[in-house]
């Protein structure tokens, strides 16, 4: 691992000030995807700021629905009774990623920024546009089964890795930040992430040294909710597709380099559609690469198998 | 970077480089080399310990992250003339061949023990609201994290079943 500066901050707002200030800082919480990839030297900070012990380890009441502080372990957020009672969407989502040891140290923001499992942003040996701007794709040619099949550039098709967002975005939830400045701000979490287009180095629309706070979820949506994700082993193994389902609200993992909130879909089953009419509407935006061409048939059927299971369970 | 991290009862003082992960401070600094480190990605679990009760992967934390933690490393938890339940459930089932795994394997258990005791729910969690039923399936899902090469997963399944209930 290469050298850096460790500073504990002592306050959020101190936390912001730092990263102001020190080019090449990076906050760190649990530390379990960034110490992962300063190993491989794919992260590269020269000064670590640590927000594991500031006050946003809460999960509190809020408008209906809850504030999920942004240092709140995922083991502990998927044990809140309040989250498995009315968002259980959440806590299958999250209990289905990374293994125990793992979900007692991720915090809930950097789950949200963990970076993509795509086999050649790991490799440093190959290009990727991702880790080395302008170096190429690696995957267009190459591994490509686990690759978008929406919201795919010519300079990047890799997925985003996290089971937790994708139920987040199906429950409509929200990221609030603090930036440099000290100025807060909230946006949903559907626009937080960004395709990659020509520049899939930038991952998300947080500013330079801006902070995540807490991520906020409204009351949760009339009817059944579900989270159903496949991958080649039963446990421990990232996920090759997955569905969120919150009522009427839809979103599927490891389909792109967010996640997807199946808007055409949701459009569809409103007007009466049966799932896999709704699935087919919303696959017809899709593209497939020479590996990942059963993610259209595993990713529809998964879909409908899901929705249909939920009207059956009823409300 | 001066650090004080009270391990396996007993409070030490530590100057760390801030690149140091807690696996290398156990085993390097203090000799404490139960924990192992295996694949030093938190892909294996054979570095598992407890911190402040939580079962963690030691090779993916920074040891300057822990300073006023306490820490328990297998060391801390039976000595030879005195097993630990789990430990002696492990011998008894004859749950391991090479052994590398094992003490990651026994903290790994009672970390897991604690969190079904609090209740908190698994992939193999049906209702998420109900008393949880801790089925083979539960505990094999909830020891996911750490792997065996000499796969002895049955017994270790079997260890782990006859050491809770001894220790009910």
């Amino acid at each position: 691992m290469r050298s850096f500066t460790y500073e504990r901050a002592a306050s959020v707002e101190a936390a912001v000030a730092s990263a102001a200030d020190i080019p090449g800082a990076r906050f760190i919480a649990g530390g379990t995807n960034l110490l992962d990839l300063m190993k491989l030297d794919i992260e590269r900070p020269a000064h670590l700021i640590d927000v594991s012990r500031l006050p946003l380890a809460g999960i509190e009441d809020r408008d209906g629905g809850l504030r999920i502080g942004a240092a709140v372990t995922n083991s502990h957020l998927a044990a809140d009774p309040r989250v498995r009672a009315r968002y259980p969407v959440l806590a299958q989502a999250i209990v289905s990623g990374g293994s125990p040891q793992l979900r007692n140290k991720a915090s809930v923001a950097g789950n949200l920024l963990q970076r993509t499992r795509c086999p050649y942003f790991y490799d440093t040996a190959k290009p990727c546009n991702k880790r080395e701007v302008g170096s190429g794709c690696s995957a267009l040619e190459g591994l490509n089964r686990s690759a978008a099949i929406f919201g795919a550039s010519s300079a990047c098709i890799a997925t985003h890795a996290s089971d937790m967002a994708v139920a987040l975005v199906a429950l409509d939830a929200r990221v609030e930040t603090l930036d440099v400045t000290g100025q807060a701000r909230s946006l949903a979490l559907s626009e937080f992430h960004r395709l990659p287009g020509q520049t899939p180095q930038v991952e998300t629309e947080l500013m330079p040294g801006e902070l995540i706070t807490a991520v906020t979820v409204p009351p949760p949506p009339a009817g059944p909710q579900a989270y159903r994700k496949v991958r080649d082993r039963a446990s421990f193994a990232g996920g090759l597709a997955s569905v969120a389902l919150a009522g009427g609200q839809l979103a599927l993992g490891m389909v792109a380099l967010k996640p997807w909130r199946a808007t055409r879909a949701e459009t569809a089953l409103a007007a009466g559609a049966s799932p896999a009419e709704a699935m087919a509407q919303e696959l017809s935006a899709a593209s497939t690469y020479a590996g990942n061409e059963f993610k259209i048939a595993l990713v529809g059927r998964l879909a409908a198998a899901v929705i249909g299971e939920s009207r059956g369970r009823g409300a | 970077m001066l650090s004080t991290i009270t391990v396996n009862g007993e409070v030490r003082s530590l100057d760390l480089d801030p690149r140091t992960t807690l696996l290398d401070v156990l085993r390097e600094t203090l000799k404490l080399t139960g924990a192992k480190k295996a694949c030093d990605h938190g892909q294996c679990g054979a570095c598992t310990v407890l911190v402040n009760g939580l079962r963690i992967n030691a090779c993916l934390t920074l040891a300057v992250m822990h300073d006023g933690d306490s820490v328990t490393t297998i060391e801390g938890i039976g000595t030879p003339e005195n097993l630990h339940p789990v430990q002696r459930a492990f011998l008894t089932e004859d749950a391991f061949q090479c052994g590398y795994c094992t003490p990651g394997q026994i903290c790994s258990t009672l970390g897991m023990l604690s969190e079904v005791e609090a209740g908190w729910p698994s992939q193999e969690t049906a209702d998420l609201t109900a008393k949880l039923v801790l089925t083979d399936a539960e505990l094999r899902e909830r020891m996911s994290g750490n792997l065996c090469r000499c796969s002895a997963y049955p017994q270790i399944i079997a260890a782990i079943r006859s050491a809770a209930e001894a220790m009910a």
